[in-house]
C-alpha cells in the first residue's frame, strides 16, 4: 500500500496504490488524518487508481477521510476507482453518501 | 448427498493481518485451475479478505490464535471455501450478519459479511460462543470452455 499526495491552492489529491485491505487500511487512515489537518483543504480528491485490491476496509476509509472533511466544511470525491474496488463500493452502497466518479 | 470434490488446498496461519494478502493470494492461485474470469477471481479474493479478516480482528481480539482456510474444487465447476478459527465466537449469527453491524469500532464497516454474501453464491456461518467459527461459502465458477 502507498500513498503520494499533492496540496495545491487547498485542493489535496491523495493517490493510492496497492492493496488496500485491514492489514493497511490503519497506517492509511492515521496518513490521510495527518495530511488534511497539515494542510486543511476545501476539497479532497481520493485517487484510487492505482489500487490493484480493495475490500471493505476501504469503505471505513473513505467513510473516515469523508467525514473529516465534512469537519473542515470541505468537500470529498473518490476518482478512478478500479473494477473490483468499484463492486465493493457499490455493493455498501456508498454512492449515497460520497460522491463517487 | 455430499458433492464429491474434486481438488483441495488446506491452509493454516496465526491471526496476523499481514496473512490476509496471503489467504486471498494463495486461495486465488488455487482457484485459478477453473479458470475464472478476472471479475469472478477479485470476487473470491474479497470474500476471502472479509472472512479473514472478522476471524483476526473478532475471534482474537486481545491475541493471536490459528485460523484455518480450506478451499475445494467441488463436481459441477463449484469453488467451496471453508474459514475456520477457534476463538471467540459469535453470539448472535444473525446480527452480526445485519449490513453496517460492526463490534470492531471506527476502523472497520460492518460490511463483511454483507459483502460475502452478494459475492458468492451461498454464506453459511456456522458458531458457538467460546469454541469458534466457521464461514463456508460456494462459489460456481462460469465455464468459458469445454473441458477436455
Amino acid at each position: 500500500m502507498e500513498m503520494k499526495y499533492k496540496a495545491e491552492n487547498r485542493q489535496l489529491t491523495i493517490t493510492l496504490s496497492g492493496e488496500l485491505d485491514h492489514h493497511a487500511a490503519k497506517g492509511l487512515m492515521e496518513s490521510i488524518d495527518r495530511c488534511m489537518e497539515q494542510n486543511l483543504p476545501s476539497k479532497a480528491v481520493l485517487d484510487l487508481g492505482g489500487l490493484t485490491f480493495m475490500d471493505s476496509s476501504g469503505i471505513a476509509v473513505v467513510l473516515r477521510a469523508k467525514r473529516r472533511m465534512e469537519a473542515l466544511a470541505g468537500t470529498l470525491v473518490v476518482v478512478n476507482i478500479p473494477r473490483q474496488a468499484s463492486r465493493v463500493l457499490e455493493t455498501a452502497g456508498l454512492g449515497k453518501y460520497v460522491d463517487l466518479i | 448427498m455430499k458433492p464429491k470434490s474434486e481438488n483441495y488446498i488446506t491452509l493454516e496461519f496465526l491471526s496476523r493481518s499481514a496473512n490476509e494478502a496471503f489467504a486471498r493470494g494463495a486461495v486465488a492461485c488455487f482457484a485459478a485451475q477453473l479458470d475464472p474470469t478476472l471479475e469472478e477471481l477479485g470476487d473470491i479474493k474479497t470474500a476471502v479478505s472479509e472472512a479473514v479478516t472478522n476471524a483476526i480482528v473478532h475471534a482474537y481480539p486481545d491475541r493471536l490464535g490459528k485460523i484455518a482456510v480450506k478451499a475445494r474444487i467441488l463436481e459441477g465447476n463449484v469453488l467451496e471455501l471453508s474459514i475456520r478459527d477457534w476463538g471467540r465466537g459469535i453470539a448472535d449469527v444473525e446480527k452480526a450478519r445485519q449490513p453496517l453491524y460492526t463490534t470492531g469500532g471506527e476502523d472497520r464497516s460492518g460490511m463483511g459479511f454483507t459483502i460475502m454474501e452478494s459475492f458468492m453464491d451461498q454464506l453459511t456461518v456456522r458458531s458457538e460462543e467460546g469454541k469458534g467459527t466457521r464461514v463456508t461459502m460456494r462459489r460456481r465458477i462460469q465455464t468459458r470452455r469445454p473441458r477436455l
